[in-house]
């Protein structure tokens, strides 16, 4: 089997506050592979953010990553000093953040950014650089970008700047592009063009994506696997399809199931019963327990690992029956 | 931009005004200027003929036209203490104060900006810690004190520098000035650093919790995620995004050292305007307070357009250009 592009190892991500430590993400370990998609959903606050953010190692002090591995195409990156990290991004790992309008400092033109960016990362000059700057804006569909260059942010639609910081992303080469939320604060017919552009590029790129969103539809659209999270933690992990339409947890149950659906019958829309807990209160055992509608004792008592359940892989204790998936032990890893 | 400018000129234009008319009305109102002009056994038909002479007589709106008039030219009338031009005095002594204010400001600048700028990047260091006690002094302690503690320390105890005066200065044609020589350069340090430390630290102050305002943006953490080096992080990015409200601070700042000068100089004996404004009070002159009024001013209303002016030069969304309308 082909090197994986990214693989994270019973990652843990940990914040000391005045009132103990608190667990932001807790042992996680997935894959990706060269070219793949991996979604991952979750409510806010699950952890999803700070997974990307740990893999970039970009975690603001005193987060910190207190346990596991990332590896990045077989290297291990999370123990990198300073400088070497520094040079990895936007080199090896790009990242697109959640605003497009915030994402861009006012005070420079579009092409500063890229040519900033594509001087740190390669030996061009300064007339390469923007040549090569105005391609990119090409790419990503910028019209006229000979003349855009020169503008500044504030000249750029909101759609138009997601799609400069996609070039910013990915302008030199990465393997890995990790997007967090690249579509929330944008319009709904902007998301579908950002979302295709995003798709198409890192196909013809061969870029890997590790792709941030609460929106099950765009996960549904774009990914390859997902990855569902809650509390800290990978609850359920598959194929996308498989995910969606046979969702073997039953927190990813309640997520399927409060999507809305264009000619469903029901009035009401289905919803999680109670909210997701806090870092500093998560139960025993499941942490989804409290507010699962299949809770059973062992559920308050032991806190599941991922098990095999079907094509997909579940933290579950409903799923603990089937075979050669029990017993994986501590850390979950999982099999991609 | 042209249109900016002009609008702004003729703002400025009003405010001056304003000021004139102030300044108008300390002559008609703080004593009557023929007693301070004429001796006691001066006759009532002398007073009468002098007032009518000097066109004290005429109606008001006329008066202040003639005295607007005159003080666009810089022309203020004779000192009634010193018997010499009151435009003839303040160019003297002018010098001598926009230098202090010009060596001040520079010491705010150059010691307030890097210090903000490393107390923000180094939160936990030591040397941060001190400068932000230091500030707090600098920021607590009154003006004078600060002076006269320096004049203790490094004139009478140490005698290093002198406690007063400007040194020997170098006549430039118009300008006079202290800093060709060594001793103006001694002279000058202490009064500089005694005005300018207020400043420093309230720049240090902005620019620090701006800088860590910056630093918390999505950009900078977007320049990170780019790979960019620390240092054009830091200073490509944050830094000139602090800069925006630090200029506008540091323009009215730089009013103030020049109108807040009247303390160190007293102190220092600065023989600048702060301390010919401060004998034209104890002798009520009014044609030198009323210069200085409106000199003051001018340097305030000088200074906010060149701040405004220079907003533009760094913020380019404020530029408006008709040829480019937001995207699509």
């Amino acid at each position: 089997m082909a090197r994986p592009v990214l693989q994270v190892d019973n990652l843990t991500v940990e914040f000391p506050t005045r009132r103990g430590t608190l667990r932001a993400v807790d042992d996680i370990s997935f894959r990706i592979d060269a070219g793949e998609v991996l979604g991952v959903v979750g409510e806010s606050g699950a952890g999803k953010s700070m997974t990307g953010t740990a893999v970039i190692g970009l975690l603001e002090p005193p987060g910190r990553i207190s346990g596991g591995r990332v590896q990045l195409e077989g290297a291990r990156i999370d123990h990198l000093p300073h400088d070497q990290m520094r040079r990895l991004r936007g080199q090896r790992i790009g990242m697109i953040f959640q605003d497009p309008l915030t994402s861009l400092n006012p005070l420079y033109t579009i092409g500063f950014h890229l040519t900033e960016t594509i001087r740190t990362h390669t030996d061009r000059g300064e007339a390469e650089a923007r040549a090569r700057a105005i391609e990119l804006l090409t790419e990503v569909g910028i019209p006229a970008p000979a003349q855009r260059i020169d503008q500044y942010p504030h000249h750029f639609s909101g759609g138009m700047r997601q799609r400069v910081v996609i070039a910013l992303a990915l302008c030199a080469e990465p393997r890995l592009v990790i997007a967090d939320e690249p579509t929330t604060a944008l319009d709904v017919s902007i998301q579908a063009q950002i979302i295709q552009l995003l798709k198409r590029l890192c196909r013809e790129h061969g870029t890997s994506v590790l792709l941030i969103t609460h929106d099950m539809g765009v996960i549904a659209e774009t990914a390859d696997r997902v990855a569902v999270m809650y509390a800290g933690r990978i609850v359920e992990v598959g194929p996308v399809r498989e995910v969606v339409q046979n969702a073997k947890h039953p927190y990813t149950e309640g997520l399927m199931d409060a999507i809305p659906k264009i000619g469903g019958r029901t009035e009401d829309l289905a919803q999680i019963r109670g909210t997701m807990p806090r870092l500093s209160q998560i139960p025993a055992g499941c942490a989804f327990h409290p507010r699962c509608p299949r809770a059973f004792d062992r559920c308050r008592q032991e806190r599941p690992e991922l098990l095999d359940a079907g094509a997909s892989r579940a933290a579950c204790w409903l799923h603990a029956g089937e075979p050669a998936g029990a017993g994986t032990g501590r850390g979950g890893g999982e099999r991609g | 931009m042209i249109a900016f400018i002009v609008r702004r000129l003729l703002q400025s234009i009003v405010v001056m005004l304003v000021v004139a008319l102030l300044a108008f009305s300390m002559f008609r109102y703080i004593g009557d200027p023929i007693n301070q002009m004429v001796g006691v056994e001066t006759s009532s038909e002398e007073r009468a003929e002098l007032r009518e002479r000097l066109g004290l007589n005429d109606p008001m709106l006329v008066q202040f036209g003639r005295f607007a008039a005159d003080a666009a030219r810089f022309d203020f009338g004779v000192s009634y203490q010193h018997k010499k031009p009151v435009s003839e005095l303040f160019a003297d002594r002018l010098p001598a104060t926009l230098e202090l204010a010009f060596l001040s400001a520079v010491f705010a600048l150059a010691c307030g900006i890097p210090m903000g700028v490393y107390t923000a990047l180094r939160r936990d260091a030591w040397l941060s810690k001190v400068f932000l006690t230091v500030s707090l002094i600098g920021i607590s302690l009154p003006t004078f004190l600060i002076g006269i503690l320096l004049i203790f320390v490094f004139s009478v105890w140490l005698g290093w520098l002198p406690s007063f005066g400007r040194g020997e200065t170098v006549d430039l044609g118009v300008w006079t000035t202290g800093l060709l020589t060594v001793s103006g350069w001694k002279a000058a340090l202490m009064p500089s650093i005694t005005l300018g430390l207020f400043q420093m630290t309230l720049i240090m102050r902005l620019v620090r919790s701006e800088m860590l305002e910056v630093l918390r943006t999505d950009y900078i953490k977007f320049a990170r995620a780019r790979g960019l080096s620390d240092r054009a992080v830091h200073f490509g990015h944050a830094l000139k995004n602090t800069l925006v409200p630090v200029i506008t601070i540091t323009g009215l700042q730089l009013g103030s050292i020049i109108a807040f000068a009247i303390i160190t100089e007293t102190v220092f004996q600065w023989p600048g305007m702060g301390l010919l404004f401060l004998q034209a009070i104890q002798n009520v002159d009014i044609p030198i307070m009323a210069a200085y009024l409106i000199l003051i001013a001018f340097f305030f209303v000088l200074i906010n357009l060149i701040v405004d002016l220079l907003y533009y030069a760094v913020d380019p969304r404020l530029r408006v250009d008709r040829a480019t309308s937001a995207g699509h």
